[in-house]
């Protein structure tokens, strides 16, 4: 079976679900979401804590609830969610193929948008030495079995990795009655929001230990403890600083990966630091016509700017069907000194309205200004107090800015 | 009942030999310590058919690997398990190694291995671009191969259920005595089994079944080996297995290709304790990334995305024990099966089913024995048009349940209900390779154990990782 | 009574301290307004929102909140509640699912059941 669509949106997350939004409203109407899942939401459907909302709608949300603000946005658009339905093929010339108990779906697309999310670091991934139990879980299946399904995956836990969804989880495992013995941290700082710190950990008494990580894993059949171990500044574990914590469960959240698996396989460029594809400020990779916005293209921490990326990436694909293509030539984009990556990697000179660099930072630092520079010009700059890796940052450049520049360049300097 | 054979441990050995005696009009049961088959060494090991240029040349170990290329490859045509001809480079890295690879050479030669070829290393690097420039000498040795040892060995307990073997699973043997004709196997769960004949597959613990019926007079000495999966972005890194000159410990570090797509390196050997030392150590990793390294030193590291250890049973004289006990009558060993174990397994089983008929079992043929056994893969292998009419028929086979390798629910229920039956999460991941993928089972973990739950109609809750005492969850909220 | 307090109000997260002294509440380290009050808050009377599942009669769960965050030391109390309350599908977003429970409602975070 072969279809025609203007735009196919695959994943049906906040990022899929705003992009056919905003691609709608931009006056494309033939607008196809594509999504695994057996409702659209994504991993918000998981994610019931709240903290959602507050820049995008000026209103803290449950993850559930921001979904379905944007899932009711695109029903009452009348925009087409196909469920339960896996893409498994993307090619060049924008030709879905994607499967579901239906059959096996091709759709020629006048533009695709990649919103297909990220994954979690596995434990495999992390080289953790030792016995391989049962008990271990990244932290988002843990999220899922607790949040979605309704059981609960242990009673005395370790959680390996400070980022958002172990503090998260930390909590959420501590109000279900288990007791989370420790946080551990590989780095010096943790990955995650402060205001994750403070309300997930130290609101119920659990220990952040930074610059420790797990050492060994221990348990034939259930998981019965771990050793835990300090490491130096190059993260090398330091001998003689042991300890054994008994638990029952480990949980991961030792990062996120964009799933660029389709996109690889369509031959799209990627980034090797965000581990998302190379954009321009519209969001467009670097084949013609497909797109990518939300946690494929970065791992955001908040979906507030999810949301923001996706209406930018929904616009550019309807201006694209419609032939509307960018002015003036493209400006590559560097991140320098302090700044670990920054996007878009490249901005067409001709863009009309202001461009917002997103980026993160290497380190944890204060008193710092955020630079952009094309030569010796200056395009924009802006000051931050305190600046860390776990927290995204942007600065925009006016349009004017672009006029005659360069590449560009953002570095971190202090103030 | 008694059974005519009991075979104990259902590794590769043990199911090929259930196998070939299903030939056979027998009762044969085959019994499994752990609650899947390929739960020892042939759960984690290179998944290698060697050539047969490394035995020395009139011990067990050469007789059978030659003997067993042919027959292993054929075996795997008729079990549907994928099986590679890639070739493997054995590399000397310097004039001091040389020597030994052009002996490695001259033993291939003498055991009758065709097709063997001296290459140069820029030779070698023309057929195998990544190969390190510090290589200098090569032995190409084209027949070898590349197959999955515990979907090998899954298939083959299958395909001997099919025809009419049983599984006995958690039957840990614990005491064996013999009344008359008869010996009485008793488990740790105090099951027992009667049989006629009983076979000694137990892999690492081999010597420990041989003392239960007072026949202890071979040693094994587990070997554990760590293992680094990757990426299947990285599956295209070499084409051939690759091998560093082999030393007394094993055939060294191998950088390979492996039947699904993925880069595998590894293993160390390091002398363990006991066949349930499968921990990975911080040393056996730093090991298997330098030593590969050395061989192709552009594998990406950070697309590990999994680690595994399996202990191999070695024996101190170095060979396979394949023989009728001199001590109890009825009971022959297949034991101190390491490398190459494998790639020997047909014809060691065919060897299993003469030893018996030598002690006195009468072997009549089965006439209705089939030997094939339904392609599991064979969803994953259509075209687009034929899984789309597939479908339509089947609508689980359209309902991808681990999105990292593709895996439908259709294939997964297959696993579960195909003899042997996948009871387990990790069963069902060796049957199907969902949750095998680089998320390791973070997304589809849930689903797969609701769809386990339903097919063995059980609380989800009491569905496990791998048996007894593995479970996953502790219960509802 | 002296209080090292991390705010949250904004990401920011200064580092603050507050006390309670006898002409009134004291902040330092505070960069903004909203500071002051979320320290004085946390001194005087710390509240939170909780986020939890109620089980679902015919089987399942969904997602609640409390409408309005309730004084932080009766979370784990609120929570032995919601372990044995249920609920009847189908819920729509903001259902109430319990009533005055810690001085504020219960309500469904989440679609559940069939007509949802």
């Amino acid at each position: 079976m072969c279809e025609k669509h203007d735009i196919v949106i695959i994943g049906g997350g906040p990022a899929g679900l705003a992009a056919a939004v905003a691609a709608y409203d931009a006056g494309v109407t033939d607008v196809v979401v594509i999504d695994r899942e057996e409702a659209p939401g994504g991993v918000l459907r998981q994610c019931i804590h709240n903290g959602f909302g507050l820049h995008k709608l000026g209103r803290e949300l449950t993850g559930p609830e921001y979904a379905a603000v944007y899932a009711k946005e695109a029903a009452r658009r009348g925009i087409r969610i196909l469920r339960e339905t896996m893409v498994t093929a993307l090619s060049p010339d924008r030709v879905v193929t994607a499967c579901s108990r239906e059959g096996i779906l091709k759709i020629e697309a006048g533009a695709v948008i990649l919103a297909m999310g990220c994954r979690e670091r596995s434990r495999g991934a992390l080289n953790i030495s030792g016995t391989r139990p049962a008990g271990i879980f990244s932290a988002g299946t843990a999220q899922r079995l607790i949040n979605c399904e309704g059981y609960m995956v242990g009673k005395k836990a370790v959680i390996l990795g400070s980022g958002d969804i172990g503090l998260i989880m930390a909590r959420r495992m501590t109000l279900e009655g288990a007791k989370v013995e420790a946080v551990c941290e590989l780095m010096p700082y943790s990955g995650g929001l402060t205001r994750n710190i403070v309300q997930c950990l130290e609101d119920f008494d659990i220990p952040l230990y930074l610059s420790t990580t797990v050492a060994e894993i221990h348990g034939r059949q259930r998981l019965e403890g771990v050793t835990l171990i300090s490491v130096d500044e190059n993260r090398r574990p330091i001998p003689g600083t042991e300890r054994y914590i008994g638990c029952d469960t480990l949980l991961l959240s030792c990062g996120l990966i964009p799933e660029n698996e389709l996109s690889l396989g369509a031959g799209i460029p990627l980034d090797g630091i965000t581990g998302g594809a190379l954009v321009d400020e519209r969001r467009e990779t670097e084949i013609p016509g497909i797109f990518a916005c939300g946690n494929v293209l970065q791992v955001h921490d908040l979906v507030d700017y999810v949301s923001d990326e996706a209406e930018l990436a929904g616009r550019s694909a309807a201006d694209f069907v419609r032939g509307i293509s960018p002015a003036g030539k493209t400006l590559p984009v560097f991140a320098e000194k302090g700044v670990r990556y920054c996007l878009p990697q490249r901005i067409h000179a001709g863009a009309s309205a202001p461009v917002e660099l997103y980026m993160r930072v290497a380190q944890p630092r204060e008193r710092v200004k955020i630079v952009a520079r094309s030569g010796e010009r200056i395009l924009a700059e802006v000051s931050r107090r305190r600046v860390a890796p776990g927290e995204m940052e942007k600065i925009t450049l006016k349009p004017d800015a672009l006029c005659g520049a360069e590449e560009i360049c953002v570095s971190l300097e202090d103030l | 009942m008694v059974y005519d054979v009991a075979i104990i441990g259902a590794g590769v050995i043990g199911a090929m030999t259930a196998r070939e005696l299903s030939r056979y009009r027998l009762k044969v049961c085959l019994l499994e310590r752990s609650s899947d088959v390929a739960s020892g060494a042939s759960r984690a090991n290179s998944g290698i058919v060697h050539g047969g240029y490394d035995p020395e040349p009139g011990t067990l170990k050469a007789e059978m690997n030659i003997r067993g290329v042919e027959k292993l490859f054929r075996a795997a045509e008729e079990l549907h398990v994928p099986c590679i001809r890639n070739g493997s480079m054995i590399c000397a890295f310097g004039a001091e190694e040389e020597p030994a690879v052009r002996e490695l050479y001259e033993r291939g030669l003498q055991n009758g291995v065709k097709d063997l070829r001296i290459l140069s290393g820029d030779e070698a690097r023309k057929l195998e671009p990544e190969l390190s420039g510090e290589v200098s000498l090569v032995l190409h040795v084209p027949t070898a191969g590349i197959i999955c040892p515990y979907k090998l060995t899954i298939a083959a307990a299958g395909n001997a259920m099919d025809n009419g073997v049983e599984l006995l699973r958690n039957f840990a043997v614990c005491k064996a005595e013999k009344e008359g004709d008869i010996f009485r196997l008793r488990a740790e769960s105090g099951e027992t089994v009667e049989a006629r004949f009983v076979v000694n597959c137990a892999g690492a613990y081999s010597d420990r079944v041989a003392a239960l019926f007072g026949d202890g007079d071979f040693t094994i000495i587990p070997r554990a080996g760590e293992y680094l999966l990757l990426d299947k972005a990285e599956g295209g890194r070499v084409r051939h297995t690759i091998f560093q000159v082999p030393s007394a410990a094993g055939k060294g570090i191998l950088v390979s290709p492996t039947v699904d797509g993925n880069l595998l390196t590894g293993p160390t050997a390091t002398a363990v304790e006991t066949p349930e030392n499968t921990e990975m150590t911080p040393e056996g990793i730093a090991a298997v990334k330098a030593l590969a390294a050395r061989s192709v030193p552009g594998v990406m590291f950070s697309r590990v995305i999994t680690s595994f250890s399996g202990v191999r049973a070695s024996e101190k004289d170095g060979d396979f024990i394949i023989r009728t006990s001199d001590r109890v009558a009825g009971l022959v060993h297949a034991a101190a099966i390491d490398s190459p174990g494998l790639t020997s397994c047909v014809a060691i089983a065919e060897r299993v089913a003469e030893l018996l008929c030598g002690a006195g079992l009468a072997l009549e043929k089965n006439e209705n024995f089939n030997g094939n056994r339904p392609d599991t893969e064979a969803f994953r292998h259509m075209s687009d048009e034929e899984k789309d009419a597939f479908i339509r028929e089947n609508p689980d086979y359209g309902r991808i349940i681990c999105r990292c390798e593709g895996i439908s629910e259709g294939e997964i229920r297959d696993a579960v209900r195909r003899a042997p039956a996948a009871l387990d999460v990790d069963a069902v991941k060796r049957r199907t390779r969902a949750g095998m993928g680089r998320c390791q089972g973070g997304f589809c973990m849930p689903h797969v154990m609701r769809i386990i739950a339903e097919e063995l109609g059980i609380p989800e809750e009491q569905v496990t990782k791998k048996g007894p005492g593995s479970h996953i969850l502790t219960g509802r909220l | 009574m002296k209080k090292e307090i991390t705010c949250i109000v904004c990401p920011m997260g200064c580092r603050m301290t507050a006390e309670i002294c006898p002409d009134g509440p004291k902040v330092t380290g505070n960069t903004c307004r909203r500071g002051v009050d979320y320290a004085v808050a946390e001194l005087t009377a710390p509240t939170r929102t909780v986020t939890s599942t109620v089980r679902l009669s015919g089987g399942g769960s969904v997602s609640v909140k409390t409408r309005e965050p309730i004084a932080k030391d009766k979370i784990f109390d609120l929570m032995r509640i919601l372990r044995t309350a249920t609920a009847d599908a189908p819920v729509r977003i903001g259902d109430m699912i319990l009533s005055d429970v810690f001085g504020t409602d219960i309500v469904a975070t989440a679609e559940a059941g069939k007509e949802a």
